[in-house]
């Protein structure tokens, strides 16, 4: 019995508690007309028992499905040949992966010995499966019959079915935080793995980064370098490009349709933001690589200058047209919130439109739009598919932007992207780069959303 | 006194119309930008939807007669030959070399296919319509340069000159390009379709769906209903507005090792990067939810809190069918974004090679902006026209999707 075949099963029985529930429910009350005898409507009497039956079994199927492989492979360990047992902890975990993928495949492998193995693993997991689905039965049977003792006619079927949504529901609203610690958990875990090879000081102010993979431990040069410095240099500079056209054209384009544009013009205008904010990253990445960089290049030296392929101008360019929309629709919301007394008194001052916009909506606007160009600077730094194709992979500490640099992100692909152990100093540094990643962000969001909800109470 | 205002209203006049001015091109300028990216998409990769194809007598392929078994036959050398008598020419060992690079190594495949289908003898004047080559496909939809050394093109001058005659006796058709849509991934760009792709895509879509949009209502709805106003409730909204701007390769980044490592589910599998994709969308989710459920008005809420429901009773019956459309117009708006996402399904390894159209949630599986990528990567001409391809494919669900959106936006206004 599989896992999809279970949830149909206790599909089944919720349906079937449910009804019964219901009925036990009218039963008692005096038929179907009588629900007035009852505490709460027939229905809840039924969701009553259907809870019963169906939350018991699956808090057993998910923590079943957390621990049955774990469980099924030290029985399998067990089980083994002396001479297996013998191993040493990696050769058996080798061993038992490729049982894994033998039990994965159709045939049977050629090994006796481990198609032996492959035929027990199979048979742990079917018997595992039953016991489940033996399991899952009687525990719903009990939760059903459990159900059955406690309905009548004053039973509060309505309050406790109430409970368990408002559970359900602050449940559901902690997956965020669980998701904000998950990622801090899971990443600075990693990060620390590596922190121990790497110490943290030659990680923040190193000026290398090359990590080249150990292939023996005796090799020389094995260590690699992890000088962050040049990643966040090339980071930097590509989002300094970015914001140079994200912050003018976001802001301008702001300005004209809140300012300037007519209804219908601005009907027009914003949509042509938002499908640039709906092309997703992997289309400008190719868009970059394919016409920017060329036409970059070829501009580069028609002037005499020197262009690397992969330059950070043409991916910070394109970048900083990704991020225009976000810019232009923060600013939108911040210029129009000011409220149209502002602007009405400098009206009948004899201001003009531009120097309304300049010198009284766009002070008085300042903190919406700051908190708006921190919020796309925190989407600068983190983007990646545009810099993962148009930029480099070379770590330069430079500031040029015509040459080839590489950024944070670049490096955690690249690092990651492909098989790879879990121990080696080459993939953990991914994740110590994640985690720099994750707070600078954090950092930036932070303090971006602050400024623009202080604003927005400011003028509510 | 009258001449110094007059002069400095000039001014601000003329400072007026230059800030106008830039306000405008501005607007201008980023609508250029959309209009030269969609375009030059546009350019490369309308070709590719058309794909040559060099019909080939079938009297010419197989012996005349009762038809050989059709394990036993020969189809590689059979396609060569009716090149060669198209051609009328009588090929040496080399020139057969070149002749094989004409036609694509499906096409042997193809006449397989079509003997096994026809059974007993063959029509005399039938035809069979193989692929051609990457390299022939390229030459028939003008993309190099024929005059350019000939160590600098792909094709030989006897390659040019035999796809002349085939041009000439009008073997060369260019028909709808249905491997596109059919196949999965190949090395050969003239056999690479986004069908597996399209299809890891949707099954991930289907999987965050599945898991985002109950978990993000509710989350909406606890945060709006139910929340009473502690610094606890702060902290959840600052996360999941801090949530909904973190960059997406952190989440990448968590399924890795929260997932794929601790959890030990399988790399590359659709149920993985649907699962890190509902974690990406479901701040958007919340947040958009959280608006509609504030734009049901509260007299609503009080009139049914009058009348002796409960206020669970309120936002089921009340609150969440009015906020309903625009619920699932955000939620859709969030999954477009996620339809689009690449790079956290790099870090779960969804970069694999993949030929099979997966079908279940574990099998290894890519999705469609990751298959834009490896594309984008390939060096070869044929397949920079297939990536356009494919991103306009993309770009082609994405509008679908929003324009659902705005339609149910529409028919509630009304």
């Amino acid at each position: 019995m599989d896992l999809t075949s279970i949830l149909l099963l206790l599909a089944g029985l919720a349906v079937g508690a449910f009804l019964f529930g219901r009925s036990r429910a009218q039963a008692l009350g005096g038929g179907v007309g009588a629900a007035r005898n009852l505490h709460s409507l027939p229905d809840y009497y039924g969701y009553f028992a259907a809870l019963c039956a169906v939350l018991p079994p699956l808090m057993v199927l998910t923590l079943w499905a957390a621990f049955e492989e774990r469980v099924v492979l030290a029985l399998l360990a067990n089980g083994l040949p002396d001479h297996l047992q013998a191993l040493s902890p990696g050769q058996l975990d080798l061993f038992l992966n490729s049982v894994r993928n033998a039990a994965s495949a159709a045939s049977v492998p050629a090994d006796p010995v481990l198609a032996a193995a492959t035929d027990e693993y199979l048979s742990l997991g079917r018997s595992s499966r039953w016991l489940l689905s033996g399991l899952a039965v009687v525990l719903g049977a009990g939760g059903v019959a459990a159900a059955w003792r406690s309905i009548h006619p004053a039973f509060r079927a309505r309050n406790r079915v109430e409970t368990a949504i408002r559970w359900f529901l602050i449940a559901a609203s902690g997956v965020a935080v669980l998701t904000t610690v998950g990622i801090l958990l899971a990443v600075s875990f990693e990060a620390l793995r590596f922190f121990r090879d790497v110490s943290l000081s030659e990680f923040l102010f190193g000026t290398t980064w090359s990590p080249q993979a150990a292939i023996r431990d005796d090799q020389i040069g094995s260590a690699g370098r992890f000088g962050m410095l040049p990643l966040l240099s090339g980071t930097l500079l590509i989002a300094v490009i970015a914001m140079a056209v994200a912050i003018p054209v976001g802001i301008l384009s702001a300005m004209y349709t809140a300012e300037y544009a007519s209804t219908r013009v601005r009907a027009l205008a914003r949509p042509v933001l938002e499908i640039l904010a709906g092309i997703p990253t992997v289309v400008y990445g190719f868009f970059a690589v394919l016409m920017v960089a060329p036409w970059i290049r070829t501009i580069g030296e028609s002037l005499g200058l020197n262009v690397a392929a992969e330059s950070a101008l043409a991916a910070g360019l394109v970048m900083g047209f990704m991020i225009v929309p976000l810019v232009s629709s923060l600013s939108d919301e911040a210029i129009r919130a000011v409220p149209a007394s502002i602007r009405e008194g400098a009206e009948a001052l004899g201001a003009t439109r531009s120097e309304i916009a300049l010198d009284i909506v766009l002070p008085a606007a300042m903190p919406g739009i700051v908190g708006g160009i921190l919020l796309a600077v925190s989407r600068a730094i983190g983007e990646t598919m545009i810099v993962v194709m148009a930029a480099g992979l070379a770590a330069n500490l430079s500031f040029n932007p015509l040459e080839s640099v590489t950024t944070v992100t670049v490096q955690i692909t690249t690092l990651l992207v492909g098989d790879q152990e879990f121990d080696s100093a080459r993939t953990l540094a991914a994740f110590a780069l994640g985690l720099v990643l994750f707070i600078i962000t954090m950092l930036l969001n932070v303090v971006g959303l602050g400024y623009v909800r202080r604003y927005r109470e400011r003028y509510e | 006194m009258n001449r110094v205002v007059e002069s400095r209203l000039r001014r601000r006049h003329r400072r007026e119309r230059t800030f106008r001015g830039l306000c405008v091109a501005s607007v201008l300028v980023a609508a250029l930008f959309l209009l030269v990216i969609l375009g030059s998409l546009f350019r490369q990769g309308a070709s590719a939807f058309t794909q040559t194809r060099i019909s080939l007598p079938v009297p010419a392929m197989l012996p005349a007669g009762d038809l050989p078994d059709s394990g036993a036959m020969d189809y590689d050398a059979a396609v060569l030959d009716a090149l060669a008598a198209l051609l009328a020419i009588d090929p040496d060992r080399a020139e057969r070399r070149e002749l094989r690079q004409l036609v694509s190594i499906d096409a042997a495949f193809v006449l397989r296919d079509y003997v096994e289908s026809s059974p007993g003898r063959v029509v005399s004047d039938a035809s069979v319509r193989v692929p051609a080559s990457a390299k022939v496909d390229m030459a028939i939809k003008g993309e190099f340069d024929r005059t350019a050394a000939s160590d600098r093109r792909p094709l030989s001058d006897l390659q040019i000159d035999w796809i002349d005659r085939l041009v000439e006796l009008g073997a060369i058709e260019r028909t709808f390009n249905t491997a596109l849509f059919t196949n999965g991934d190949s090395r050969e760009p003239e056999l690479a379709g986004i069908r597996a792709a399209l299809m890891g895509s949707v099954l991930m879509l289907l999987i965050t769906l599945a898991v985002a949009f109950p978990i993000g209502v509710a989350a909406a709805v606890y945060l709006e209903e139910f929340a009473p106003r502690r610094a606890w409730i702060r902290l959840l909204e600052l996360s999941i507005n801090n949530l909904a701007a973190v960059p997406s390769i952190v989440f990448g980044l968590l399924g890795l090792v929260v997932l794929i490592d601790w959890l030990g589910m399988p790399r590359s599998a659709p149920l993985v990067g649907g699962l890190v994709l509902a974690l990406l969308t479901l701040p958007v989710i919340v947040i958009s939810s959280r608006s509609a459920i504030r734009a049901v008005p509260t007299s609503i809420r009080e009139a049914s809190l009058g009348l002796g429901a409960s206020r669970m009773q309120v936002v089921s019956h009340h609150v969440l069918p009015q906020a309903m459309p625009a619920i699932v117009t955000g939620t859709i708006i969030g999954l477009s974004r996620a339809f689009g996402e690449t790079a956290p399904l790099l870090m779960i390894g969804m970069v694999a090679f993949i030929v099979d159209v997966p079908s279940g949630v574990t099998d290894p599986a890519t999705a469609l902006p990751v298959q834009i990528y490896l594309w984008a990567d390939s060096p070869e001409r044929a397949f920079a026209e297939r990536t356009s391809a494919a991103i306009l494919v993309l770009l082609g669900f994405l509008l679908s999707m929003n324009l659902l959106a705005a339609a149910i936006r529409r028919k509630v206004e009304k």
